[in-house]
This record gives C-alpha cells, sequence and structure tokens, in this order.
C-alpha cells in the first residue's frame, strides 16, 4: 500500500499522520498498533519488534470503530475498560464530567449523540495509565469545546512522558509545535 | 478475575436488554418438540422411542442458533480490536463468553426438561438421563458453538459457514448422548456413555478456550 515510510517517536512527542482520504492512514495505525503486518519492514519497540516486547501492555488503542455497545451506559463503559486495562475502580461519574456528559451517566449509549458517543470512546484515556496512544480520527464528530478539552489532555500526557500517534485532518503545529507530522500521499 | 467479571456483568447486561438473543433460541428448542408430536400423531410408544434424538437435535441447533451473535457485535464496533492491540485480559472475556453464553441458553433447557420429558411421553429414568446429559452435553455444544462464532466472525454470511464448520463436530456427542437416553429407557445402565461424554467436555474445555482466542486474534488481526 504504501512505501518509504520511516519514523521514530521518542517519549514526550505527538505524531500526526497526514494525507488524502485513502492514502493508508488507518492502515499504517493498525500496523504500528500491531493488529496488520506490514508486506516488508518491521515495527520497533524499544529496539524489539512489537511480538517479542511488552509493546501490547504500553498501548492504548481507539480505531475508527468507537468500541461502543448501543445498549451499554456511558458509566457501564467506564467499568469495564477500568477491568480490561487493570485498573482499580475510579470515580466515573467525574470523568464523565470532565467530558461534560454530567447527567447522561445511566443512558444507553444509543440514545447519545454521535459527538457524545465520541467523548465516552475516549473517556478511555483519562482512564488508562498507558504510555502509548495511537488514535484514529479522534476529533470526529467532536465540538470546538471537546476539541480543546482532548488537545489539553494531550498536552498532560506528552509533558508526563507519553507519546501519542494519531491521524487527523485538524492542524495541530499551533498547540503542538514539536509535533511530527508523516505526510502519506499517493504515488503512482 | 477482575476481568472475567467485569466481561460476564457487561455480557448480562447486554443479554437483559436484547432479550430476543436468548429467547428466540428458546423459542425455537420449545416450538420444534411440539412440531415432532403434532406431525408423528398419536403414537405414544414412537415417541418416546425417538424422543431423545429429537430432544439433542433440537438443543443442539438452537444452541447454534444462538451462536452467531457471541463475538459479532464486539468485533463490528471495534472492541475486540482495542482487546487484541492493547493485550488486554482476552482469555477471561473468552471464558466468560462462553459461560455467559451456557447460562442464557443452555441453562433454560435443563429447567425445562421435565417439561419436555411430559411431551414426549419418557418415564422418569429416562428423564433423568436426558437431564444428566444434557448437563454434561450442552457446555461442549457451547464451548465448540463459540468456536464456530470465532472462526467465522469476519465472513459475510457467517450463519450457515458457522453450521456446516460446527454440526459434523456435534456427531460424537450426539451418539452419546441419544446413546444414554436410550439406555436408561431401556432401564439399562448408562454410565459409560455418560463417562465418555465428561472425558469430551475436560478435553474441550482445556482446548476450545485457547483455540477461540486463536480465532479472535486473526479475525482482528
Amino acid at each position: 500500500m504504501f512505501e518509504a515510510v520511516n519514523l521514530e517517536l521518542t517519549a514526550g512527542q505527538l505524531l500526526q499522520i497526514g494525507g488524502k482520504n485513502g492514502a493508508g492512514k488507518s492502515s499504517l495505525l493498525r500496523i504500528l498498533a500491531g493488529l496488520g503486518q506490514p508486506d516488508d519492514g518491521e515495527v520497533l519497540w524499544q529496539n524489539l519488534p512489537l511480538t517479542e516486547s511488552d509493546f501490547p501492555q504500553n498501548l492504548c488503542f481507539i480505531g475508527h470503530l468507537s468500541g461502543i455497545q448501543p445498549q451499554l451506559t456511558a458509566l457501564e463503559h467506564l467499568e469495564f475498560w477500568q477491568a480490561a486495562f487493570g485498573l482499580a475502580p475510579t470515580d466515573g461519574y467525574q470523568v464523565l464530567a470532565t467530558l461534560g456528559l454530567a447527567g447522561l451517566e445511566d443512558i444507553p449509549c444509543q440514545l447519545l449523540s454521535a459527538g457524545q458517543q465520541r467523548r465516552v470512546s475516549l473517556a478511555r484515556l483519562w482512564l488508562t495509565n498507558r504510555p502509548l496512544w495511537i488514535l484514529d480520527e479522534p476529533f470526529t464528530a467532536l465540538d470546538q469545546s471537546a476539541i480543546l478539552l482532548l488537545q489539553q489532555k494531550f498536552t498532560e500526557h506528552l509533558a508526563s512522558g507519553g507519546a501519542i500517534i494519531l491521524t487527523t485532518h485538524q492542524p495541530l503545529t499551533q498547540q503542538f509545535p514539536a509535533a511530527q507530522l508523516l505526510e502519506l500521499a499517493y504515488r503512482w | 478475575m477482575v476481568m472475567f467479571k467485569a466481561a460476564f456483568v457487561r455480557e448480562w447486561r447486554l443479554l437483559a436488554r436484547q432479550k430476543a438473543d436468548w429467547l428466540n433460541p428458546l423459542m425455537f428448542f420449545l416450538i420444534v418438540l411440539t412440531l415432532f408430536p403434532l406431525g408423528i400423531g398419536a403414537k405414544p410408544n414412537l415417541l418416546a422411542e425417538i424422543a431423545p434424538g429429537i430432544i439433542w437435535i433440537a438443543a443442539l441447533l438452537s444452541v447454534l442458533l444462538g451462536a452467531e451473535r457471541l463475538f459479532k457485535d464486539d468485533f463490528r464496533q471495534g472492541v475486540l480490536e482495542q482487546l487484541v492491540a492493547a493485550e488486554q485480559p482476552l482469555l477471561a472475556y473468552v471464558l466468560a463468553k462462553i459461560v455467559s453464553s451456557w447460562c442464557s441458553t443452555a441453562l433454560p433447557l435443563l429447567l425445562m426438561s421435565p417439561l419436555i420429558a411430559l411431551l414426549l411421553g419418557l418415564d422418569s429414568a429416562a428423564w433423568l438421563a436426558v437431564l444428566l446429559t444434557l448437563l454434561l452435553g450442552t457446555p461442549l455444544l457451547n464451548l465448540l458453538a463459540a468456536l464456530g462464532a470465532a472462526l467465522t466472525l469476519s465472513a459475510d454470511k457467517g450463519g450457515i459457514l458457522l453450521a456446516l464448520l460446527i454440526l459434523p463436530l456435534y456427531i460424537p456427542l450426539l451418539i452419546f448422548a441419544s446413546a444414554a437416553v436410550d439406555q436408561a429407557s431401556l432401564g439399562l445402565d448408562y454410565s459409560g456413555q455418560l463417562a465418555v461424554l465428561s472425558a469430551m467436555l475436560c478435553l474441550a474445555l482445556a482446548l476450545v478456550p485457547l483455540a477461540v482466542l486463536k480465532a479472535l486474534k486473526l479475525n482482528v488481526g
């Protein structure tokens, strides 16, 4: 699909993958997340191939599928993710209130709007303590306030030594001057 | 263990909110069993004679009917890929799925077995055999159905493929379970058949969850 992709990411860095629709952004993310195999070349985590390293335990992956079950409530999603990440139960109401979902904790997610569902999906970032985040179009369907909130969360995460790889069409260079940008382009 | 509990609770909530998922297979089971006496007519002896086979075929078809949904929603909504990518305790998740599917599809069959025995004119010895074989055999049905569901996850029309894949694997179970009930209705000892069923169940318990795990990873990757 693509060739000559060469990149390196260290702690505290943000990598933005750009490119037109269909350029292969999501496919590249899946390969980076270990969900797909490259035809050629390799992905290393701390100088070890993904399969031989403890990479999966360091990853929080949110792909273009939200992972939201329409029949479950926001709070029930949080409960499940906490168990999945092996975290001690924290106050789900607090996290959801931060995300502007106060009052909507006990409503099945199918009744929430697309943007609100996206917020529930992103709540994982407030729960997890994993250093590497791989996010596919995290800003989709979010309103301006949620985008700002998410960017603040990114800043905090980077400041605490985390790393982020994401795809988005949103320009990020203003908030994150140090961000690396990888532009995927067609080559016929 | 934490993950098992969380996944199990989650599954129960989903079942409680999507009742068709577990009620449909049960209704199907009951209706198939009701059709047989009607179709065969007033021949109680013949009915009691073929009852073990009928019960078991209806049971395995109804378990199969409920199997397709097992991982489908989680696959479509991206829950599985997140679990696989971030190496979250997938085995606990798989076990929770299998246990909850047994509780929702097979446990009601066990509870309904006295009614079924009445419907098909089985005596109490044969009913006990039905109950015991269902107890040992249905977990095996659920395990294999989960494997089929995991293997056919990314197939578009997975339902038929699932049936074709899994039904042949049910043959040994069907043979030994109906043989046990047959023996019981003749007043003979059927502990041998039960032992074979237990052995098959132990083998499946040890191996199938791992195979399901691998199949899920293959389908997501």
